[in-house]
């Protein structure tokens, strides 16, 4: 501790450089902090997703319905446990810009079938007693300012007309990522207001009795309906789920490509400026070598100063992403997923570090295999 | 008194017997030393004269083992030196010599009294402790009301005895100067080799200098001559 001096003194021997590798370490990890959170928006709602849940789409697209039908002969299969129609309703609320996603469900079976929302008993009630009810995430009742009581006006997109719905009740995650930007509104409500709709559903969310009637699930709900007018494509919702994020291209890949080459980028800078900073001391390293300080101690200096420059410029930017995430995701595309949680600020402040490590490990060595005879003869 | 014999003086403080060092350049090596015999007693103050590249610093380095000779002997207070490994000569080194440069060679991010505290980070001894220590060092080179100056705010010559003073601190019993005065006018030269004398009379350090100036070499006990890696002279001068 006692050369955290030397260390500290050295580092700001060069503002202009000081502050130019600070900065690189601060963009980087704010870069870092920003492709972490959209990864999550992306990617994190659907790891709370339970394994024993199947969606079932028309083959041709998810443009196309599904007959109502389609419920009783699903639910008389062995394993099945509830089967829901569910409706992609598409209402705009004041604005576009306003994007969160709305449910048209049938109540029955919800609760059960989505143990991972924390839902009020008698929230839950009033919703099943009001055809016009709705119910709201905590996230999107904050975001609105929305109480329970409150009568909420959505534009038809898909559906046409001036919609209004009760807010019944607001539900809460029961564990981590659970998307609380949606809302559910009544698929009955849905079915009576709009002809075409009579006796059609978007999708059946399947819940399976156990995670091990999944597979043979599959085949026997699309086996049931091949060669009928109306063909199913069944997917656990996991793979569903991932289908609307690869319809948006790689994510993960453009995600993993950019953080890398801003990582490499900063080794670069960062290590070449270490080299040259420890170089042009050649003469001091000599001269603390002479007085006594030992391989090991000079190897730790430098490094030394590699670390504080990744910790400082590291904490600044992870700072910042932090500040950006928690006004929201900016494109109102990724809902009240795009965080950062405790562990991944945990993994870009070992990222920094290692990032650190990397650039100053080659220059300490150096400055650590330095003898001191040539050193002072390069004066 | 200093002697080139190699027979004699097995209690001398400094001992060196048969001393080789050669340095290799590509194909070409040069012998550098070439069998140099020296007994130095403590408290001696001697200076090392000979032409540029006669290896005078070369010998000073091997004495204060930042280097290793390739044969032969130094024995420090009957501690053979040459055979220590590079560890156990850097610990030797740091409380055993002082090194005083000709370009003073201090940190130019440190202060005055940062630069002298260096060698006592290396100890067990605490902030207070160190405090004290500096203190003393830097009265002792009269730069008491300089400790919060950093060498580019101090002359050649305060820069120096701030050198001296990091040199002293570990209290030391062997003092190497190589060209201590190379880089200051004559009157920072003449108050800096003052200094020298007073170290090692007073505080009765052995001090081996490497100097070209006739004029600092009259302030040692003896001159030696380093002529084709074997010392070939030894004049004794007056005391005074
Ligand atoms: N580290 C080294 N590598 C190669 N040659 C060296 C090295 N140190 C000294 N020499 C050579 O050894 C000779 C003596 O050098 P040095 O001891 O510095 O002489 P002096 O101090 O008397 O001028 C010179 O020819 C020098 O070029
Ligand atoms: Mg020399």
């Amino acid at each position: 501790m006692k050369f955290l001096h030397l260390v500290y003194a050295n580092i700001l021997r060069k503002k202009m450089r000081f502050f130019l590798t600070i900065g690189s370490f601060g963009v980087a990890l704010f870069l870092f902090g920003i492709l972490v959170a959209i990864h999550n928006g992306f990617y994190q709602g659907i790891d709370a997703v339970e394994d024993n849940r199947l969606v079932v789409r028309n083959k041709t697209s998810l443009m196309v319905f599904l007959p109502y039908s389609y419920k009783a002969k699903i639910e008389a299969m062995e394993g099945v446990e509830y089967v829901i129609p569910s409706v992609w309703f598409a209402g705009v609320y004041q604005d576009r810009k306003n994007f969160f996603s709305q449910f048209a469900i049938e109540t029955a079976g919800w609760v059960e079938t989505y143990p991972e929302y924390a839902i009020d008993k008698d929230q839950w009630s009033a919703f099943e007693n009001d055809r016009q009810g709705c119910m709201v995430g905590r996230a999107l009742a904050e975001k609105f300012g929305w109480e329970i009581g409150d009568r909420i006006p959505l534009e038809g997109t898909i559906f046409p007309g001036a919609w209004e719905f009760n807010i019944c009740g607001i539900f809460e995650g029961n564990k981590k990522n659970v998307d609380l930007n949606q809302m559910w509104i009544r698929y009955e409500y849905l079915a009576e207001s709009i002809p075409f709709m009579k006796g059609q559903v978007g999708w059946y969310a399947v819940k399976a009795i156990h995670t091990d009637y999944v597979n043979g699930l599959i085949s026997r709900i699309d086996g049931e309906f091949s060669n009928s007018p109306a063909e199913t494509k069944t997917e656990p919702e996991k793979i569903w789920m991932l289908g609307f994020v690869k319809q948006m291209g790689n994510i993960k890949l453009i995600l993993i490509s950019v953080g890398g080459v801003v990582i490499f980028t900063l080794l670069l800078v960062t290590g070449s400026t270490m080299a040259m900073s420890v170089r042009e001391r050649t003469s001091e390293w000599a001269t603390l070598k002479t007085l006594g300080y030992g391989d090991t101690l000079v190897l730790g200096l430098v490094l030394g100063e590699s670390f504080f420059y990744a910790i400082i410029g590291g904490a600044i930017g992870l700072g910042l992403a932090c500040l950006f995430v928690s006004k929201g995701d900016p494109t109102g595309m990724m809902g009240g997923l795009f965080t950062l949680s405790p562990d991944n600020i945990f993994a870009g402040l070992t990222l920094t570090l290692i990032t650190g490590f990397i650039a100053g490990v080659l220059p300490a060595i150096s400055a650590m295999k330095l003898r001191i005879v040539d050193a002072l003869r390069r004066v | 008194m200093v002697s080139l014999n190699p027979s004699s003086a097995d209690n001398a403080h400094i001992s060196v017997r048969e001393l080789h060092k050669i340095y290799k350049r590509g194909s070409e090596s040069i012998d550098v030393l070439r069998g140099l015999n020296l007994n130095i007693q403590a408290g001696e103050f001697l200076a090392f004269m000979g032409p540029s590249g006669s290896g005078k610093t070369t010998l000073l380095n091997l004495i204060g083992g930042i280097d290793v000779p390739n044969s032969g002997t130094i024995t420090v207070d009957g501690q053979r030196i040459d055979s220590l490994s590079s560890s156990a000569l850097t610990r030797w080194r740091s409380r055993h010599v002082g090194f005083i440069f000709q370009m003073f060679n201090l940190i130019p991010v440190l202060n005055a009294f940062e630069n002298v505290e260096m060698p006592l980070l290396l100890t067990r001894l605490n902030k207070a402790q160190r405090r004290k220590h500096v203190e003393t060092a830097l009265d002792l080179v009269g730069l008491a009301d300089r400790m919060k100056h950093y060498p580019r705010q101090l002359s050649g010559g305060q820069e120096q005895r701030v050198a001296i003073a990091r040199a002293l601190v570990n209290d030391p019993s062997i003092l190497l100067c190589d060209e201590p005065t190379g880089d200051l006018d004559r009157e920072s030269a003449n108050e800096i080799m003052g200094l020298i004398q007073r170290l090692s009379s007073e505080q009765n350090k052995t001090v081996l200098m490497v100097t070209h100036d006739p004029v600092a070499a009259k302030c040692a006990d003896s001159v030696l001559h380093l002529e084709k890696g074997v010392l070939v002279e030894a004049i004794a001068q007056a005391q005074g």
